[in-house]
């Protein structure tokens, strides 16, 4: 289709009280730039049930206008009541590019919507920018597990549309909110959503771990040795209110559940730090928490790739730095 | 009975990947191809299904050149009554958009040939040499199927398929009816291996190639590097971060204490 206008939209995901997930609100930092650049406005797509709060939050971080497609439909998450009502906007108003959070359900409601529009779209972005000579989105995406990168365009076909990953870019501050606000009246048919939801089963009580939510993560690899080497990391992780990771390693080896895997084949993640314990740095895993913003690495081999990634490392067994670091810490808490 | 179609890529494995040094570009002689791990996962499930229900009818195919068939030789060893390969120079650049165009084609023409309708088609939660996820939801909709995606296992259930899903906060299980697409994941369990005597007779199987010619109606605009709307700009290798610190005292413990001190000193903790 043709883009009837300059504007960048954002979708923002809500959750089932409907208020916005953080990558959504994230995404609209690198869309007001792209929107400036490009001259056009920012638009956040906004879809779910009771999301006032969602609408809210979107236009105190910088929202030009807001399409609102509210209804019970939209409670949970559906592949076709989401494809149909975002498909619908798009059609109707003509952004010229739309970002979607890498969420789970982002990339599953992306290749859907792309598709029925028949236009590109570039998977798990990194990287942002506007093309100098052609106007078009650079999309910048990590491949071949994180050991080439590659800037993507859509040159011919509209809206360009990318999915970022969570936790690339940084919300803005809260402003003022001077947003215009739409409501679509977009409504599906509950018999015609051909997925229903039949159980949530969450993880058992003592093993939950929000590993993409957490500011500090501190990761065990092939170095604790077993299920017992996780102790001196959890009680780490613990002083310093953090969530456990693992490596692929670990987890393979049946020393901790998938849940906790960080890496190509586990969850991407981008803490304020990240320690690694015992972990070699295999391409894998460094493509699932190379974004962190600092990253101490604890391994007894000092040519392991990890090092590579590492702002600060410790050549070192881990059984004996971790007791010490973690006392540290808690003494200093206590001063 | 039921009828599943899982989709496979052949892959490089990323594993063995490595970039060489002085030209920056990647290493890909000596690096092995092997069946893309997901779509491993989403045999498994089909397997599981079958071994359930042993009418079950397990049909793979795999776009790719000829040396493809190695991959789906593999697939026939594990658990596969059938494989095709989809082959053809027109095929080649396709982007994500264009790849799911000709497989959901490929899909149609298998039914053909196997007069059958697929009840479910399985793939890989997406490829490890592209990472991109979309190929599966394409294909749901180029067909007008229902989807699933993070899948973990599936049971059917009359026209329902159940699939185990992972989501941020644990799993669900979700109701689609069939016929419907799932990608999968990786689960709890391990994918099971082949026996000698599956090996040997996958070996022997033929594996028809689905070539250019068996697609006369395609429309040729939405195919190959001209059908793709997007494009590869320019590639490079990440930038490792340079100049990290780091510490070895006489002892762990002095490097302990080091580190805290340098980590309270920039305020990470």
């Amino acid at each position: 289709m043709e883009a009837k206008t300059k504007d960048v939209w954002v979708f923002i995901e809500t959750d089932e009280e409907g208020k916005a997930r953080n990558v959504g609100l994230e995404l609209l930092s690198p869309g007001k730039m792209m929107a400036e650049k490009q001259g056009g406005m920012l638009g956040a797509a906004v879809i779910g049930n009771h999301i006032e709060p969602a609408i809210a939050s979107a236009g105190c971080h910088g929202a030009d206008i807001i399409y609102a497609v509210e209804g019970e439909e939209y409670q949970q998450y559906s592949t076709d009541a989401y494809a149909d009502a975002v498909c619908r906007l798009v059609q109707k108003y003509g952004p010229a590019s739309m970002m979607i959070g890498a969420t789970n359900n982002g990339r599953d409601l992306a290749p859907r919507v792309s598709c029925r529009l028949k236009t590109g779209l570039t998977a798990d972005c990194t990287g942002l920018d506007i093309d100098e000579e052609t106007g078009n989105v650079a999309w910048t995406r990590p491949a071949f597990g994180g050991n080439l990168m590659a800037t993507i365009i859509c040159p011919d076909h509209r809206p360009q549309i990318g999915t970022v990953r969570p936790g690339v870019f940084k919300k803005s501050e809260p402003q003022e909110n001077t947003a215009e606000v739409i409501c679509e009246d977009i409504h599906m048919d509950p018999k015609n959503i051909r997925t229903r939801v039949l159980e949530v089963i969450n993880e058992m009580e003592n093993d939950q771990v929000d590993l993409e939510g957490a500011d500090i993560i501190v990761s065990g690899g092939r170095g604790v040795g077993g299920p017992e080497g996780f102790a001196p990391v959890r009680q780490l992780a613990e002083e310093l209110g953090a969530a456990v990771g693992a490596s692929r390693a670990a987890v393979d080896s049946g020393w901790i559940s998938h849940s906790h895997q960080v890496g190509q084949t586990g969850k991407t993640v981008a803490p304020k730090l990240y320690i690694a314990c015992g972990i070699s740095g295999a391409i894998q895993h460094l493509a699932g928490m190379s974004g962190s913003k600092t990253i101490v690495a604890i391994n007894k081999d000092p040519d392991a790739p990890i090092f590579g990634a590492a702002d600060y490392g410790i050549v070192g067994d881990l059984f004996a730095v971790l007791p010490v670091l973690t006392e540290e810490i808690k003494k200093a808490k206590n001063r | 009975m039921m009828n599943i179609l899982v989709c496979v890529k052949q892959v490089p494995d990323t594993t063995e990947i490595r970039i060489d040094p002085v030209s920056n570009t990647l290493i890909r002689e000596g690096v092995p191809s092997i069946v893309n791990p997901f779509d491993g996962y989403a045999l498994e499930a089909a397997a599981r299904i079958k071994d359930r229900h042993p009418d079950t009818r397990i049909v793979v195919m795999s776009m790719g050149p000829e040396q493809a068939k190695s991959a789906l030789k593999e697939c026939l060893a594990i658990a596969a009554d059938k494989a095709y390969l989809v082959s053809g120079r027109m095929f080649g650049g396709s982007d994500t958009l264009a790849t799911s165009y000709i497989l959901s084609q490929a899909v149609k023409k298998i039914q053909e040939k196997e007069a059958v309708h697929f009840d479910a088609i399985f793939c890989g939660k997406q490829a490890i040499d592209g990472d991109t996820a979309q190929v599966g939801p394409e294909i749901a909709e180029h067909l007008n199927y229902p989807q699933v995606t993070y899948g973990l296992e599936a049971e059917a259930d009359g026209n329902l398929l159940k699939v185990k899903k992972e989501t941020e906060d644990g799993a669900m299980i979700v109701g689609v009816r069939m016929p419907c697409v799932v990608t999968f994941t990786k689960p709890a369990f391990d994918p099971r291996y082949p026996t000698i005597k599956r090996k040997m007779a996958a070996n022997r199987a033929e594996i028809p190639t689905l070539g250019e010619d068996e697609f006369p109606d395609i429309d040729r605009a939405r195919i190959g590097l001209k059908g793709s709307p997007t494009h590869v700009k320019k590639t490079f290798v990440p930038q490792k971060k340079t100049g990290g610190i780091k510490i070895k005292e006489e002892t762990d413990a002095a490097s302990a204490k080091k580190m805290f001190q340098i980590l309270s000193d920039a305020a990470v903790i």
